[in-house]
């Protein structure tokens, strides 16, 4: 019944830091609230009405006081600032290597894809020891993403891709929560975050994580498949650009598009599925149809499946692809695919991501 | 029993002399009536009311929160709990609470005038926030919202299935009522001035106002229009914030702190304000530092409204964005340390009277002081990202909106009753209400500072992941709660109690400083029975003292008939 815990489990590399600015800054607020009270405690009985105190000369206003009580605040004010930002910058920062597992949100569960294709429902899994970034998306409202004991969080939005990224330090369960409010089942959106020894992470994903099947198709794979459901290769093709731009080898690049030059992202890519005409390659006509992402009313693409046609794109700019095939036939997934289970199954700690293992960059 | 009661009131000294409120007692004279004070009454009224269901909502969200699985409630009603103790105290209470009671009743007694710039509008303002107030209700009696106070799209604008689009609109009306008050205030204090009262001899009271009107009149109106697309996307479709029609679900963040960060300085410089008056009347010393306080209140007026990113840390804005916003709210806090120190520094070499409301006023020193510092935390990047969404911002905005503002609130009610109502407040009880007060409050609030840095999300209904740690502080916090709902509900019940049984009040019963001593208790209908005229500094309490003994001359007289008369009985 007694409370046994002051503070959270350290569990990243982010934890020890925030931490400490976190006791400095505690320490200034007992500091600051401890002697104000002291001093208005002692005037209150050194001056309460009828005591004999001397009250001769007293002061109104001096500018001198006024700046010797301002200045030192403001410049701690400042240091704290100065920490606090530099820190910032570093969890807004992912290292090139981090290991890329995508976040997907919805009314109310957590969606979690690993790069290989393994899937989990409220719960992600991630080795010790490796920068992991996740990369997030809410499929309706606004959601946010938070693992106390790593003293990180991040809002999960919809419409865009976001991301925050750590690396967790002891294998361990930790708690994850959904913490911005989202509805009926906001407090029940959340679970756990296991932490496994690397060893036993890639035991856990070869066989397909906590579920475990034999069908786990990669998310390059599943994107490809869907590429040619969709018959996204009608028009796209490596080669003959004559209906549509080639998408080999744009990620990352720059697209000349109606609105200026824009850089092919994530964003962009999953942009140009669902609203391919808010902005148009130079030289083409929106000839592309919309294919519109699923909403409460209405059916269309789950962000499941544009996380993986992204996924696929990317590949496409990965791959040294023979030429004369066309996107959609075997080539890409047979250099893609396995190339992404490959990273992540011989993932050393601290090594290299599915993607980066794909050679983007 | 009841005609000894009349034969007292009908001889009594009070009722026999005019004031605002012997002065008509129909119906009409009250809800047509453009008297400031008479409003400023009704206003008290009603946000008591709001405050009433507010706290009763809190009541039951902490109750609830006992245990890791829920006590009485649905995911959905605690939901609608919070939101509707938010969206009550914040819109119909904390933004209303000091300006419209207080400042109303005040604000042109403090400048010497007799009344307000614009009368009919200022009791327009009061039915616009009435007519808020019935939507308000109306919202919740056809099944509530469950959004918060927030109204964070694309949640509220498409998925919510409750009233949203009627809350917003209260409070889009509440916005107006607020408007309404701000540009009268600021003509008044422009225009309305007695001869002799100078910018430099303006209370700090009055000061505060000011500040506070200016962030009502640049702010409110972009919230109003903000609330208002939310329901435009919400009845029409039209995509404004919604990725799905084309909207950006940030862009309604940006727009909502634009206005609801200044809104929290809405909320807390009235209270600096009183906090100011107090501090001198009961240290029997002009404040420290005049000027210095008074600037600063424009000061953080003016910052106020560029700091607004800070609650979006996380929200995906750009990271250069939120390291400026950061920046900016540490500047922010130092006007607000610059006060703290004047107000401190007021006490050197008083003449320190511990009655009612200087004990708010101290109350309100501590709690602000840890309400101001537990900001760093947030301000600071870096441990935002770990604090923000959790109980570590409720506990840190409670100390500063209730430790703060409604602390401010009952210490200014108490400070100005006897003059509001000419009844002196039971001084026992009202210490007793303030030691409580600020007891419950600790209890309450401390546990949730530790709750927030464990990582328990605020608006959780159920935390059975974490239940072990996180529900002792809850059951503490609880415990609190029930502690603080007692402190506040006794002034309820003797402020209540002495508007019919309290000691007649004199003129200037703490013999303070300021216009509004220098007339009756309570004041007539033309607030002065000679327009008066300024020729002493403000809280000139080395100098006053021959005015005041004229005065206290003049009070001598009558309160030795108003005793005659009492002892007559």
């Amino acid at each position: 019944m007694f409370p046994t815990k002051l503070a959270p489990l350290q569990g990243s590399n982010f934890a020890p830091e925030v931490d400490a600015l976190f006791y400095i800054i505690t320490a200034l607020t007992v500091f600051f609230t401890v002697g104000v009270m002291a001093v208005v405690i002692f005037f209150a009985i050194k001056y309460r009405a009828g005591s004999k105190a001397d009250r001769s000369r007293p002061q109104n206003e001096n500018l001198f006081i006024e700046i010797a009580w301002s200045v030192p605040p403001l410049i701690l004010g400042l240091v704290i600032f100065a920490w606090g930002s530099v820190l910032f910058v570093k969890m807004r920062r992912p290292p090139q290597n981090a290991l890329e597992i995508f976040v997907i949100g919805k009314q109310w569960m957590w969606h979690i894809q690993h790069p290989n294709g393994v899937r989990e429902m409220n719960e992600l899994h991630v080795p010790s020891g490796v920068p992991i970034k996740l990369t997030m998306i809410s499929q309706d409202v606004i959601h946010a993403f938070y693992v106390p004991q790593f003293r990180t969080q991040f809002m999960v939005v919809p419409g865009r891709y976001t991301y925050e990224w750590f690396e967790p330090t002891k294998p361990g369960k930790y708690y994850l929560f959904c913490a911005m409010h989202c509805g009926a089942g906001h407090s029940e959106m959340g679970g756990y975050v296991y932490v496994m020894p690397p060893k036993d992470y890639q035991t856990w994903l070869a066989h397909g994580g906590s579920t475990p099947s034999n069908e786990h198709p990669t998310l390059v794979q599943q994107g490809q498949e869907l590429y040619t459901q969709l018959s996204c290769s009608n028009c796209h093709k490596e080669q003959d650009t004559e209906r549509a731009p080639s998408l080999y080898g744009i990620y990352n690049k720059t697209a000349k598009t109606d609105k200026g030059d824009m850089l092919v992202t994530d964003d962009y890519l999953r942009e140009a599925i669902v609203n391919p005409y808010d902005k148009i390659v130079a030289g083409y006509t929106n000839t592309m149809p919309e294919y519109k992402r699923v909403t409460q009313t209405e059916p269309g693409l789950t962000e499941e499946q544009l996380r993986s046609l992204v996924e696929y794109v990317k590949s496409l700019s990965s791959s040294a692809t023979p030429s004369g095939l066309t996107p959609g036939a075997v080539s890409p997934a047979a250099s893609g695919g396995p190339v992404a289970v490959n990273a992540v199954a011989t993932q050393k700690p601290g090594g290299v991501s599915a993607v980066a293992a794909g050679g983007v960059r | 029993m009841s005609t000894k009661a009349i034969s007292q009131e009908e001889t009594s000294h009070i009722a026999e002399r005019k004031n605002y409120l012997n002065n008509g007692s129909s119906i009409s004279s009250w809800l047509l009536t453009f008297d400031h004070k008479r409003i400023a009454f009704m206003y008290l009224i009603s946000i008591s009311f709001f405050f009433l269901i507010g706290a009763i909502a809190a009541g039951i969200v902490r109750l609830e929160l006992v245990s890791p699985n829920g006590v009485m409630l649905e995911n959905e009603t605690f939901n609608k709990m919070f939101s509707a103790h938010g969206i009550t105290m914040v819109f119909f209470f904390l933004v209303p609470s000091i300006p419209a009671t207080l400042g109303n009743f005040l604000l042109p007694i403090m400048v010497g005038a007799r009344d307000l710039a614009f009368p009919r509008m200022n009791l327009l303002s009061w039915y616009l926030y009435v007519i808020a107030g019935i939507l308000l209700l109306l919202a919740v009696f056809m099944g509530g919202v469950d959004t918060g106070w927030t109204f964070y799209t694309p949640f509220s604008s498409l998925y919510s299935k409750t009233q949203v689009t009627l809350a917003v609109s209260a409070a889009f009306l509440a916005g107006f009522s607020s408007i309404l008050t701000g540009i009268n205030f600021i003509v008044t204090v422009h225009k309305m001035r007695c001869p002799g009262m100078t910018w430099d001899r303006l209370p700090l009271f009055v000061w505060a106002m000011y500040a506070t009107s200016l962030i009502m009149i640049l702010g409110t109106p972009v919230v109003a229009i903000t609330l208002l697309l939310v329901a435009f996307e919400r009845v029409f479709s039209i995509g404004v914030f919604s990725p799905e029609l084309g909207g950006d679900p940030v862009l309604f963040q940006h727009m909502f702190w634009f206005y609801s960060h200044p809104a929290v300085y809405i909320m807390v410089l009235p209270g600096m304000g009183v906090i100011s008056e107090i501090m001198a009347a009961f240290s029997r010393k002009r404040v420290f530092g005049y000027h210095f306080v008074a600037y600063s209140s424009l000061a953080i007026a003016a910052l106020g409204f560029i700091v607004w990113g800070h609650h979006m840390f996380v929200s995906s804005q750009s990271m250069y964005q939120g390291i400026v916003f950061s920046l900016v709210s540490f500047l922010v806090a130092v006007p607000s340390a610059i006060k703290v120190f004047n107000w401190t520094a007021t006490m050197y070499k008083g003449n320190i009277d511990l009655s009612t409301p200087m004990l708010y006023a101290l109350g309100f020193l501590g709690l602000f002081v840890i309400g101001g510092l537990t900001g760093l935390y947030l301000a600071c990047i870096g441990t935002d990202v770990h604090l923000t969404g959790t109980y570590f911002v409720v506990a840190h905005f409670h100390f500063v909106m209730v430790g703060g503002s409604v602390t401010a609130f009952l210490g200014g009610l108490h400070f100005w009753w006897p003059k509001m109502f000419g009844r002196m407040y039971p001084e026992f009880w009202g210490k007793m209400a303030a030691l409580i007060t600020f007891v419950g409050f600790i209890v309450t609030f401390m546990p949730q500072f530790i709750l927030g840095f464990l990582g328990m999300p605020r608006r959780y209904h159920l935390y059975y992941f974490a239940g072990a740690e996180f529900q002792p502080y809850h059951i503490m916090s609880t415990a609190g709660s029930s502690v603080l709902a007692v402190g506040l509900l006794m002034p309820a019940l003797y402020l209540t109690w002495s508007l019919k049984y309290g000691e007649p009040a004199s003129r200037n019963p703490f013999h303070a400083v300021g216009l509004e001593w220098t007339t009756q208790s309570p004041p007539p209908t033309e607030n002065f029975d000679t327009p008066p005229v300024v020729t002493w500094e403000a809280y000139d309490y080395g100098e006053m003292e021959a005015h005041e003994a004229h005065l206290d001359e003049a009070e001598l007289e009558e309160g030795g008939e108003a005793k005659k008369e009492v002892e007559k009985l």
